[in-house]
């Protein structure tokens, strides 16, 4: 099992150094650093001076990949990759094209997304489990119908009409929770975080009620399954005890993977709500072409990636335990 | 489910639930307003954006201020006891006068002197041990962690204070030149204040040789600012630059202190993100408490904020709308001003409407539902706007938008003399087509006035009526400007070479591109309607759309043929606005802001001629033949001036749209009891509805329910084996 860990943590390695790459090239390929000068500094009354300090004191006044004018090993280390994108490797996210350390900022908004993110994830995931469990019970039954036409009518509408009508029902109709806003305090927070709770919830039921009632219905037929009603099992006990048990593999690779980038939170949730998490912070820097923050979270987000895959792969031998990990 | 749960601990919050403010801020003399774009710097040496300076002009106050009600704008002393002095120097030394030709001045002195007790908010950079050394100077692992929340420097312990001096001025000074600061204005003000050019290679050359260090900017000297002594300030400029009044009211010269520049030059402090580009230090009348750029920024009252009044004299009418009932009260009027982050305006809109936002602007979803047009052109609130009490006030803001034309291209520019003439009768036939009026009415709600040259109203130059009508586009019919036919514009169009939009001599049609950026104006909807009114004189449009970046540097080579672009004013003087047509501003020759490229020796003539001159019957007469030249060659298609809109509820007083000062809340005030009745009255949870919605949903679950109980009952032939 170590073994097996340490080589995938080996294989990240370049991985990483790839997404870095690319990141770094498509980004250079629509800004410039002189582009991300101006951006910075504004339109106004910017003059080419101050552009060229703007880049010196940034360290973007290097060649992008290969130092021509310098020696030996230098000529790749003192080039802007190198500088802004390895020493992602040993942690240091750096500061933002504004002079805000990038770590910091990371840590302050990463609770605020957690809030939302995290009982959106419990809750969603034990609802929409226990509601495609109950459809696979009454399979072919008017229930089992109608509960799919729900799913199917949940999935067509846009997250965004959730949002949108969960805000104007229950906070400006009913006045039951407010509109928007965030306290970091969680005593008094929870009450924000109630309604875009609700609403992610609600517009993930479709889709997933609909993928897990598909994984119940092929383990419902099984011969342990006939058996086990055949012992005089409860409904219950079959389908929580036998059939999710047997069906967690396929929804363990789409739900582990996951849970590393709660931290990541979501933009549209976090924009509508006020929330001020992670959700908007890589699309507000790429607006703002600050190239710090895109390959921090860019980074951030794959290594997060990678460690919910091997999570993965772990959590397998945990409900299967004919899988070894060697 | 999970609401239902919530509720009974909702009941616990008071009668509002759904009130987005902690329920200790009930009815606290505070305003409550919004931002929808995280500012950038604090720092009053770099920020220039309105979503900047909104919050760094409540805290910071620069030598000088406009007065709150009086218009035209009127500059008034801020922390002076009065208006600089300002004193005249020809090339050899010599004292010269307001009245020498100004190629002859050599230097102009502004000599200001403070006002006593001026004082700094309580800050902990001010704090000092017993022996007079600075307290915070060098903070321990728990003070460092103990800053790093929403509290900021504000966490540490018994802030100190101190009188405001007038080396705190010359400090900030010295700052535009500091190479890590990176001023915006640093460029402008190194060619005019003397010896800023010369400090920034100084500061650079101890930069390179301590890396890192901390620049102590007191020791070098600045002859171009210099304290007399505690509180006299002269400023030295080379020449003679009249517009410099106007940077006296802006942050870029408002007061740093050194300890606090030293303050937040700590490692620690840096490392946690707080600097003075992030928690302001000021001597306004309030100082910032809270600091979550992501959500809530808060200002309180500064408690040793100096004596200023509410002013009792404004313009007519001021006295009606009950602008003046505050006079000569003590300011500011309210105790906070809490900023919540908005990034969508539904939710914005709906607090609004809800009370808990103060004042708002209106968006073009919110229009129909605000704001009633009347056949006579009136503005009214809707009726339910009105039922709540909400009123409306508008103003033209001293912004020009503008669709410009790259005279460096062959088409609309031309390279000969005949080439000119004819592209200049293109571009006046093509403002004739485009019909301002009709565009403000589809896009803009009505939210605009076409533009009549480059000067918007509210500032010193701009007239109304027939004397402010361009006559290229215009005629004066039945009192009113009315623009010239369809059929006029096509007569250009032919004299200019394209006789129905043909090459006279090759019949070629005539493409025009335009290029603008996605969203704004460039949207597609406003390119089709562009393109409609073109199709009436036979002109063929090409849209070429692309990013902000290919955008600027298309206009920075000289490759776009058209643009939208606008401009918001700096400052109250038409130079302001001239500049932008100025020919050693062009943009492809000189880097300026002339993006036009418009070159025209007479009008550079007079506009240095009007730079210098005081506002009069006499500048006026250069202005309107700045004006009668620029609408002739319409280098530009002067557009429109926007109109801003805002909506105030009934307890916000003395509200006053602003368009050039941006310190303007200390002089509001709100009736918190008011508000907070109201806010109650229109916040009353509704639950019965609730409570249907919970019912249907128990409703649907239900069968589910029945079914398994008799599912669970049946042996394996149906039969029921356990009674229920």
């Amino acid at each position: 099992m170590l073994r097996y860990l340490l080589r995938r943590l080996f294989y990240a390695v370049p991985i990483l150094i790839g997404v870095n790459l690319i990141t770094f090239a498509l980004f250079f390929m629509v800004n410039s650093p002189d582009d991300m000068a101006r951006m910075q500094l504004g339109v106004k009354r910017v003059t080419p001076e101050a552009i060229a300090q703007w880049k010196a004191a940034r360290g973007y006044d290097k060649p992008l990949f290969i130092n021509e004018s310098a020696t030996a090993l230098q000529q790749v280390t003192d080039t802007i990759f190198f500088d802004k994108s390895m020493r992602l490797f040993a942690g240091e996210f750096g500061r933002s094209e504004d002079g805000r350390e990038i770590g910091q900022e990371i840590r302050q908004r990463m609770g605020p997304s957690l809030a939302i993110a995290l009982p959106t994830f419990v809750i969603g995931l034990g609802l929409t489990i226990s509601l495609a469990l109950m459809l696979v019970l009454f399979r072919g039954t008017w229930l089992d119908r109608t509960g799919v036409v729900l799913c199917v009518g949940l999935m067509s509408i846009s997250s965004l009409f959730f949002i949108i009508g969960g805000q104007f029902v229950f906070a400006r109709v009913l006045k039951l929770v407010p509109i928007s806003g965030y306290e970091s305090n969680p005593w008094t927070a929870w009450h924000f975080l109630v309604l875009p709770v609700a609403v992610s919830i609600v517009a993930g039921i479709g889709g997933s009620t609909r993928w897990y009632r598909t994984i119940f219905l092929e383990e419902i037929g099984r011969d342990y399954v006939r058996t086990a009603r055949a012992k005089g099992l409860s409904d219950a006990r079959v389908l929580f005890g036998h059939v999710l048990r047997n069906g967690l593999i396929p929804i363990l690779t789409g739900v582990v993977v996951v849970i590393p980038s709660l931290f990541l939170g979501s933009l549209l949730v976090e924009s509508f709500f006020g929330i001020p998490g992670l959700g908007s912070y890589t699309i507000d820097a790429i607006a703002a072409q600050d190239f710090a923050v895109v390959r921090a979270m860019v980074f951030l987000g794959s290594v997060l990636y990678l460690v919910g895959l091997i999570l993965t792969d772990l959590s397998y031998t945990w409900v299967d335990p004919r899988i070894r990990l060697k | 489910m999970l609401a239902t749960l919530c509720l009974p601990v909702l009941a616990g919050c008071g009668s509002e639930w759904n009130d987005p403010y902690p329920s200790t801020e009930r009815g606290n003399n505070k305003i409550y307003t919004s931002f929808s774009e995280r500012p950038k710097h604090l720092d009053p040496a770099i920020a220039y954006s309105n979503s900047e300076i909104g919050f760094i002009a409540q805290i910071y106050e620069p030598p000088l201020q406009y007065h709150y009600l009086k218009r035209p704008y009127t500059l008034i002393p801020a922390t002076l006891e009065a208006m600089p002095e300002i004193r005249y120097f020809d090339q050899s030394g010599r004292p010269a006068s307001e009245a020498t030709p100004a190629d002859q001045i050599g230097r102009t002195v502004y000599r200001m002197k403070l006002r006593g007790g001026v004082q700094y908010q309580p800050h902990p950079a001010f704090s000092q041990n017993p022996d007079g050394t600075p307290r915070y100077m060098n903070l321990d692992g728990r003070q460092a962690r103990a800053v790093q929340g929403a509290a900021g420097p504000m966490a540490l312990a018994d802030p100190g204070t101190r009188l405001l001096k007038a080396q705190d001025y010359v400090y900030q000074i010295k700052r535009l030149a500091h190479p890590a600061v990176q001023s915006p204005i640093f460029g402008m003000m190194g060619e005019h204040i003397q010896g800023l050019q010369a400090l920034s290679d100084e500061i650079k050359a101890q930069i390179a040789a301590q890396p890192g260090v901390w620049v102590d900017l007191d020791p070098l000297p600045l002859p171009g600012a210099v304290a007399i002594d505690d509180r006299t300030l002269e400023i030295t400029l080379n020449g003679k630059y009249p517009q410099f009044i106007y940077w006296l009211a802006m942050n870029f010269f408002a007061p740093v202190p050194r300890e606090v520049d030293q303050f937040y030059g700590q490692p620690a402090l840096r490392r946690s993100n707080v600097r003075i580009d992030t928690w302001p230090v000021g001597t306004g009348p309030y100082m910032m408490v809270h600091n979550n750029p992501n959500s809530r920024i808060e200002l309180a009252r500064n408690p040793n904020f100096h004596d200023e009044r509410y002013p009792c004299q404004g313009e007519p009418g001021d006295a009606a709308a009950g602008l003046l009932e505050s006079c000569d009260a003590k300011l500011p009027l309210i105790d906070g001003v809490v900023f919540s982050r908005e990034k969508e305006s539904l939710p914005y809109w709906n607090k609004f409407l809800q009370g808990y936002y103060d004042e708002s602007g209106i968006s073009s979803d919110s229009f129909d539902q605000a704001v009633r047009v009347t056949v006579t052109g009136d503005v009214n609130v809707s009726p339910a706007m009105a039922a709540q009490g909400i009123r409306l006030q508008t103003s033209v803001r001293t912004s020009v938008y503008y669709l410009g034309f790259n005279l460096l291209d062959p088409v609309v520019g031309g390279k000969t003399h005949e080439e000119q003439r004819r592209a200049k009768l293109l571009r006046q036939a093509l403002s004739i087509a485009l019909d301002q009026e009709e565009f403000i009415s589809i896009f803009l709600n009505g939210r605009g006035q076409p533009g009549m040259g480059p000067i918007p109203p509210g500032i010193f130059g701009h007239q109304s009526g027939q004397a402010g009508m361009n006559p290229v586009v215009y005629t004066w019919k039945d009192g009113a400007p009315q623009r010239r036919s369809i059929k006029e514009a096509k007569a250009l169009l032919a004299q200019a070479g394209w006789p129905d939009g043909r090459d006279r001599q090759t019949g070629r049609p005539l493409v025009l591109n335009l290029d603008t950026t996605s969203g704004g104006l460039g949207d597609k909807s406003t390119m089709d309607w562009m393109s409609r009114q073109l199709n009436q004189i036979g002109v063929q449009l090409v849209v070429r759309s692309t990013d902000f970046n290919r955008f600027q540097e298309k206009l920075r080579k000289g490759s776009a043929q058209m643009y939208f672009l606008g401009w918001n004013a700096d400052y109250p003087d038409p130079e302001n606005f001239f500049f932008l047509l100025y020919g050693p501003e062009g943009k492809v020759a000189h880097g300026g802001e002339n993006t036009a490229n418009y070159n025209n020796p007479e009008f550079d003539r007079l506009f240095r001629i009007m730079v210098n001159m005081p506002n009069g019957p006499a500048r006026q007469n250069v202005i309107d033949s700045m004006l009668r030249l620029v609408r002739e060659d319409a280098p530009w298609i002067y557009w429109f001036y926007p109109k801003t809109y805002v909506l105030q509820h009934s307890w916000l007083q003395n509200f006053k749209l602003n368009n050039v000062a941006s310190n303007t809340l200390k002089y509001e005030r709100v009736d918190a009891d008011r508000r907070e009745a109201l806010r109650q009255e229109w916040n009353k949870p509704l639950l019965w509805p609730f409570a249907v919605l919970v019912a249907g949903v128990l409703a649907l679950l239900w069968p589910a329910v029945r079914a398994y109980r008799s599912r669970s009952g049946l042996d394996a032939f149906g039969n029921r084996v356990r009674g229920d």
